[in-house]
């Protein structure tokens, strides 16, 4: 009587990253196996140089794995040429970064459109969704502010608005407070669990412990490998 | 992302800084002002020589004695080249029948007195054909006629610029001129016909043509002006005339026939090369102003290196950005190449406005060419950065400080 299971949004097996040619050789991740399913919230924590931002940047099709296999919301993104990656980017990753990445010569509005100009929307199709994302994030007054016309934690929110206009299968966040005082932070934490709570999934890639104490799952990476992966403790959700 | 997405991105970018959009376009500006000016130069003297020459006259054969080459080094003239008789003249209006108007031509000067003043002008011989050869018309009195000049009367018809100078408000016709002491009595007065090339038409007093030769003491004509009877016929007319020129000269042709198309057409080419030269030199500032827009969009690539990870991150292909700098650089150039036309139609206008007779002049081919080499400008410029700009990885724009 249940549907088919919907293909988990993350799927890797045996994800490798080298760089350099032989004794040079640097390992960035030595087989990462990672399964994230639909509606999941993840925290990916390490300290630097543990191969989170690669693992971070393969999951973002922003990079290819040396080896092993990777399907994104069930499509084989592991091997795919350059144009399509593009592609997969623009309809099934919402990035989410720590300097917030905006254009600064484009006004709130002309930011979250962006992805959708390269999706070929028409002009008034494109405003109309990206009006309605921010909306979603509390910025309806702001459509025409540029970023330098706005407080960090607006352009966090400008940028989330942008990461949504998709309706991306995934939610890539980076270090999504790193650039924020603590209370503005923690308004960003609170609308990535109201988004979280409304059903998207999300993966936060942070050396943050108290980002990471708001996801329901905690994976963690040591050089190149994860050696630990579980649900975040409810003592420290709520704390 | 469609074209015009990236041409209405190009101008957002242009505004983001225009004094540097300016500075950069200004090569552009430069080369397409220069062209449109120079070019225009050219173009209007060539419209001017054609519109001289075709008012004095069309279908012209001029017939000279000597022989001489139109072209290349010929072999050195004869010393005593045999001179063309107004019987050759007669002849020639006889017998060769493709043509409709013959003059023979006397060229001197002399000066012209009347009571107490007097002016050095130019004198005329000719025959009663030559006003209408010419496009001249009598304004009052009358041209001298055949009779006139066989019966070798003393009459002369003159230019208003002569008469302005020695009558005044006076009126010349009936009154008695001498031209270097011979005296003649004024029976016409041309209708004003301005200046050719510097030349006033105004300033001519005209006899009948053994008149002046008997008064220059001369035993040859300068030239024998023929007409044939259209355009199309002019090259058998000049055979004709060989034909029977050289049947009177020992056949030998020891003279010159040129018709003034020829003259025009050398001339013409002569103004079409210097045009093209012109045109090269003036491209290379449009080469410059190239090389202007390259190193600007190669800079401005490499400051925007995030900007192209934004976009590589929410979607954009190589592709997309690589059209999106080309296109940036191409709109660069085609504003200065619109500001240079601009420019250069305006101070055309205001030149023709404060200099009327300015053979200066703005064709649509030029338009095109300025148009087009500004457009080819930024293509070639935009390459290298654009190209540039879509091979930066993704990854290390987005980390790029």
């Amino acid at each position: 009587m249940s549907a088919p299971a919907p293909p988990p949004v993350i799927a890797m097996r045996g994800i490798r990253k080298e760089y350099g040619q032989a004794d040079s050789r640097v390992v960035a991740l030595a087989g990462v196996d990672l399964v994230v399913l639909r509606g999941e919230y993840v925290a990916i924590i390490g300290p630097s140089g543990s191969g989170k931002s690669t693992l971070m940047n393969i999951i973002g099709c922003l990079d290819r794995p040396s080896a092993g296999t990777y399907a994104l919301d069930g499509e084989e993104a592991s091997a795919l040429p350059d144009h399509r990656l593009a592609n997969v980017r623009n309809r099934k990753i919402g990035f989410i970064f720590q300097n917030f990445n905006l254009l600064s010569r484009a006004n709130a509005l002309e930011n979250v459109e962006l992805p959708l100009r390269y999706r070929g929307l028409s002009a008034r199709e494109r405003r109309r969704l990206a009006l309605q994302s921010l909306d979603r994030v509390g910025l309806a007054n702001r459509v025409t502010h540029r970023p330098n016309e706005l407080s960090g934690g607006q352009r966090q929110r400008v940028a989330i608005a942008r990461a949504l206009v998709t309706q991306p299968a995934l939610l890539l966040a980076d270090e999504p407070t790193g650039a924020l005082d603590r209370r503005t932070g923690r308004e960003i934490i609170t609308l990535f669990d109201e988004l979280h709570a409304a059903g998207s999934t999300i993966v936060v890639v942070t050396h943050d412990p108290e980002v990471a104490a708001y996801t329901r799952r905690r994976v963690s990476l040591v050089d190149g490998a994860v050696v630990e992966d579980g649900p975040v403790p409810r003592a420290e959700a709520a704390g | 992302m469609n074209t015009l997405d990236h041409v209405v991105a190009a101008f957002g970018a242009l505004r983001a800084n225009p004094v540097r959009g300016f500075l950069t376009t200004l090569g552009v500006i430069i080369g397409v002002l220069s062209i449109i000016l120079l070019v225009g130069l050219g173009d209007g003297v060539r419209t001017y020589l054609a519109e001289a020459f075709s008012g004095l006259g069309s279908s012209l054969i001029e017939v000279i004695p000597g022989k001489t080459e139109r072209k290349g080094m010929g072999p050195p003239p004869l010393n005593n080249p045999r001179k063309i008789t107004l019987e050759d003249a007669r002849a020639i209006e006889r017998r060769a029948r493709t043509l409709d108007a013959v003059s023979p031509i006397v060229f001197g000067g002399g000066t012209l007195r009347y009571l107490d003043r007097r002016r050095d002008v130019a004198v005329f011989g000719t025959s009663a054909m030559y006003p209408d050869m010419r496009n001249l018309h009598v304004q009052s009195g009358r041209f001298f006629d055949d009779e006139d000049a066989l019966a070798g009367r003393h009459v002369v018809v003159v230019g208003t610029t002569i008469v302005r100078e020695l009558f005044g408000e006076e009126n010349p016709l009936g009154r008695t001129v001498k031209i270097t002491d011979v005296p003649f009595r004024i029976v016409g007065v041309m209708a004003p016909k301005g200046q050719t090339f510097g030349f006033d038409w105004d300033d001519i007093a005209y006899v009948p043509a053994q008149t002046a030769m008997d008064l220059f003491q001369l035993d040859g004509v300068t030239q024998v002006l023929c007409r044939s009877r259209d355009r199309r016929s002019t090259a058998a007319a000049m055979d004709d005339i060989r034909e029977v020129l050289s049947a009177r000269h020992n056949f030998q042709e020891d003279f010159t026939i040129r018709s003034q198309d020829d003259l025009l057409e050398t001339v013409n080419d002569l103004l079409r090369t210097m045009t093209l030269v012109i045109l090269a030199i003036a491209s290379i500032s449009l080469v410059v102003g190239g090389i202007g827009i390259m190193n600007i969009m190669l800079v401005s690539v490499k400051e925007r290196t995030r900007e192209i990870g934004i976009r590589r991150a929410v979607g954009a292909t190589r592709t997309d950005i690589l059209l999106q700098f080309l296109v940036e650089a191409v709109v660069i150039s085609l504003v200065g190449g619109l500001v240079g036309l601009g420019l250069g139609a305006g101070i055309i206008a205001i030149a023709r406005n404060v200099v009327p007779d300015l053979p200066v002049e703005l064709s649509a081919w030029i338009v095109a060419v300025a148009m087009g080499f500004s457009a080819l400008v930024g293509v070639l410029s935009g390459v290298l950065p654009a190209r540039n700009a879509a091979l930066v990885d993704p990854v290390e724009a987005l980390r790029y400080e």
